[in-house]
């Protein structure tokens, strides 16, 4: 099992500090002049696949990144974190707008396929849409196992090890490579891109590729129809007692007389 | 230990417990309790920095918000931070020797890199901690870096770029502050080793710091050319570190009254040629202005950005202070002046790189700092009203921090005479 070859799905999100503002016309969210970073459970994913490789489980590791140019950025610090080289499969931002899991699946499954990978690596969903269906969706069309929500990865006898964190607590399985992973929050806590190995990470090749080098068609599933924000919480009230909070309830309709 | 920091409060946020799990631990595991209402003006930027500079700066950011802001609060009301600690993780992410030469572990980077971490420093929540890291990067460290030998570089440069060894800067005394030229502290020369007599003042990391750039009178004569600087190791036998100052502002920060009784030091610990220690001091100065003027302009977006925010949400009268047109035409005008700022430190920094020496502008620069925070922080700190007064809100911290850049690192008076000097108004020396 030497020398796995690991593809990490990176995407270049709202920063998570940023405070998000829909567009007046509600037909998205602000995203000119915000910043950006790497989706910070992908960067879990990365500080994981490049610890593997210090451990020698790993021999080699492609960042991957679908979207606008900007994902160079995203890209560029996956290399400073240690990704060996990348690719980055430009998707101009209109289309990009209505890209979904599905798209970039199946973009990450070609990959996989022509880079020989042994594990296909996300974070298990992405801050902006929340959708946890891309590695999921990998694992299916390449008919690979996956261990997603990975809080612990280990290598044991040609297998790997995976403690996931589930609704019920946490299950440990076992699953055979090649394998699609997605890493959960307390998997690993990610390094520094340091000044040093951002100077190096320039040296690294970047692929520069288009969907329709992997045939992959990424034309619009669904269309947005409105973007709004939350409704404002309203104010809740304090109650004396529990008959008081039962009649309330009953008064809302909200609980069978 | 603490260096769980933010992480931690992250995972107990997201809590973990058998039979329940928060569905979609997502931006709401990664958001700190208030996201920020600002972002960052990056379109300012493109005239100095390209995208390694502001990767750079991201990557410093990460180190800042979790390193170091969640420790503030703590380390003013300590009146001190752990430098070594600090440093240390700094300088194994390669920061503390960006434009310094790679024998010695530096980055060999050319000054506008070096520029983007002073200006990045500025986010961090209080004065004392990037002014403690200014000393070892820009104000102690750039003499020996250019002419220093190579055995000094080895014990005292390439530790100082690693983070392992604090550094502090002793030119000021009790008896000279803007008057570099008049200090007293001598070292007469014994054999091969140089015997050091006399006193440093306002030595900021004085109480901690492993060594001290010390400059010393080492003969007789103008007093322009009788000078030198010294690696002095301050644990040598007759350092008395006599107090820890107590100021104002900058309360994180170790300000020390330091002794110097019959300390012996090697001649070879002399910085470049014996006697052009003025001269090494004044090139070191040119950095230290710019300095003071890239880190000025963080905290004076910030403080902006901030009574913004607080006078739209406070009421005076049934309406936001903020409608009120004296409110936000005077912020405008703050506003106004930092870019203003901004046009001329990048400018320096620009010219700075070409090879040019920007003594004048870098001058000018730092008044303009100096001046800036004090009216900006006056200003801002009159509009969130009895608020700005407690210990509660950054505005006041950044009030009593920020007074000190017209005073130290080169008094306002000072720049103005540098200034005069270029237009040639000082008055002549009488006959």
């Amino acid at each position: 099992m030497s020398g796995l070859r690991v593809i990490v799905g990176c995407k270049r999100v709202i920063d998570y500090a940023v405070k998000i503002r829909v567009k007046p016309d509600k037909t998205g969210v602000i995203t000119d002049g915000v910043k950006h970073s790497m989706n910070p459970f992908d960067e879990i994913a990365v500080e994981e696949a490049v610890r593997m490789k210090e451990k020698k489980l790993a021999s080699e590791v492609i960042a991957v990144s679908c979207g606008p140019i900007q994902c160079q950025e995203t890209l560029r610090t996956a290399m400073a974190m240690g990704a060996d080289k990348s690719i980055h499969v430009e998707v101009d931002a209109a289309t990009y707008e209505n890209l979904q899991p599905l798209h970039v699946a199946k973009i990450l499954s070609k990959v996989a396929q022509e880079e020989k990978a042994d594990i296909v690596f996300t974070g298990k969903q992405a801050i902006d849409d929340d959708c946890n269906q891309t590695g999921q969706m990998v694992a299916a069309l390449l008919d690979w196992p996956q261990a997603t929500f990975a809080s612990k990865i280990e290598k044991a006898n040609g297998e790997l090890t995976v403690t996931r964190e589930i609704d019920g607590g946490l299950e440990t399985i076992k699953v055979q490579v090649p394998a699609v992973l997605t890493a959960d929050l307390r998997l690993n806590e990610p390094r520094y891109a340091t000044l040093p190995n951002i100077m190096k990470a320039k040296k690294k090749p970047m692929a520069k590729k288009k969907p329709a080098d992997y045939g992959v068609d990424v034309g619009p599933r669904q269309s947005i129809l409105k973007v709004e924000d939350p409704p404002v919480r309203q104010a809740g009230s304090k109650l004396d007692s529990v008959e008081t909070l039962v009649t309330k309830l009953r008064d809302a309709g909200l609980v069978p007389s | 230990m603490a260096s769980a920091g933010l992480r931690t409060l992250i995972s107990r946020t997201c809590v973990f417990s058998l039979g329940r799990r928060e569905l979609s631990c997502s931006s709401k595991a990664f958001q700190k309790t208030q996201p920020i209402t600002t972002e960052p003006s990056n379109n300012n930027h493109d005239i100095l920095y390209g995208p390694d500079h502001l990767q750079m700066r991201d990557s410093l950011r990460k180190i800042i918000e979790k390193d170091i802001n969640p420790y503030v609060d703590e380390w003013e009301n300590k009146k001190a931070f752990p430098a070594h600690k600090v440093f240390k993780i700094l300088g194994d992410n390669g920061f503390l020797g960006v434009n310094k030469p790679v024998e010695y572990g530096g980055l060999g980077l050319d000054y506008s890199y070096s520029a983007a971490v002073a200006e990045e420093l500025g986010n961090i929540n209080c004065g004392a901690v990037p002014m403690a890291i200014g000393v070892q990067t820009d104000m102690a460290t750039p003499a020996l870096a250019k002419f220093g030998s190579d055995k000094l570089k080895q014990e005292f440069l390439a530790p100082s770029i690693s983070g392992d060894k604090v550094a502090c800067l002793g030119v000021s005394e009790v008896g000279s502050g803007s008057d570099v030229a008049s200090i007293k502290t001598r070292a007469a020369r014994k054999g091969d080793d140089l015997i050091i007599n006399g006193g440093k003042m306002w030595t900021t990391n004085g109480a901690q710091a492993d060594w001290m750039c010390c400059l010393v009178n080492t003969s007789e004569g103008k007093p322009h050319m009788n000078k030198s600087l010294v690696c002095l190791p301050m644990n040598s036998p007759g350092i008395t570190v006599a107090k820890k100052i107590e100021k104002i502002g900058m309360w994180s920060s170790d300000t020390a009254q330091i002794f110097f009784e019959d300390v012996r030091v090697p001649k070879s610990h002399i910085i470049g040629e014996e006697g052009q220690g003025f001269t090494y001091q004044m090139i070191q100065f040119q950095e230290e202005r710019l300095f003071a003027g890239l880190l000025a302009l963080v905290p004076l977006e910030k403080m902006i950005a901030d009574t913004i925010a607080y006078t739209r949400e406070r009421k005076v009268f049934g309406k936001p202070v903020l409608d009120n047109q004296t409110v936000h035409f005077t912020l405008a005008e703050l506003q106004t002046e930092l870019e203003l700022l901004r046009s001329a430190v990048y400018r320096a920094v620009a010219l700075y790189i070409k090879g040019q020496d920007v003594t004048n502008l870098a001058s000018m620069c730092k008044l303009k700092a100096g001046r800036l925070l004090r009216e900006g922080s006056d200003k801002c700190l009159q509009y969130w009203g009895g608020m700005g007064f407690t210990q509660d809100v950054l505005i006041s911290r950044m009030y009593r921090d920020m007074r000190l850049v017209s005073i130290g690192g080169g008094a306002d008076e000072v720049m103005l005479s540098i200034i005069c000097k270029f237009m040639d108004t000082l008055p002549k020396p009488g006959k």
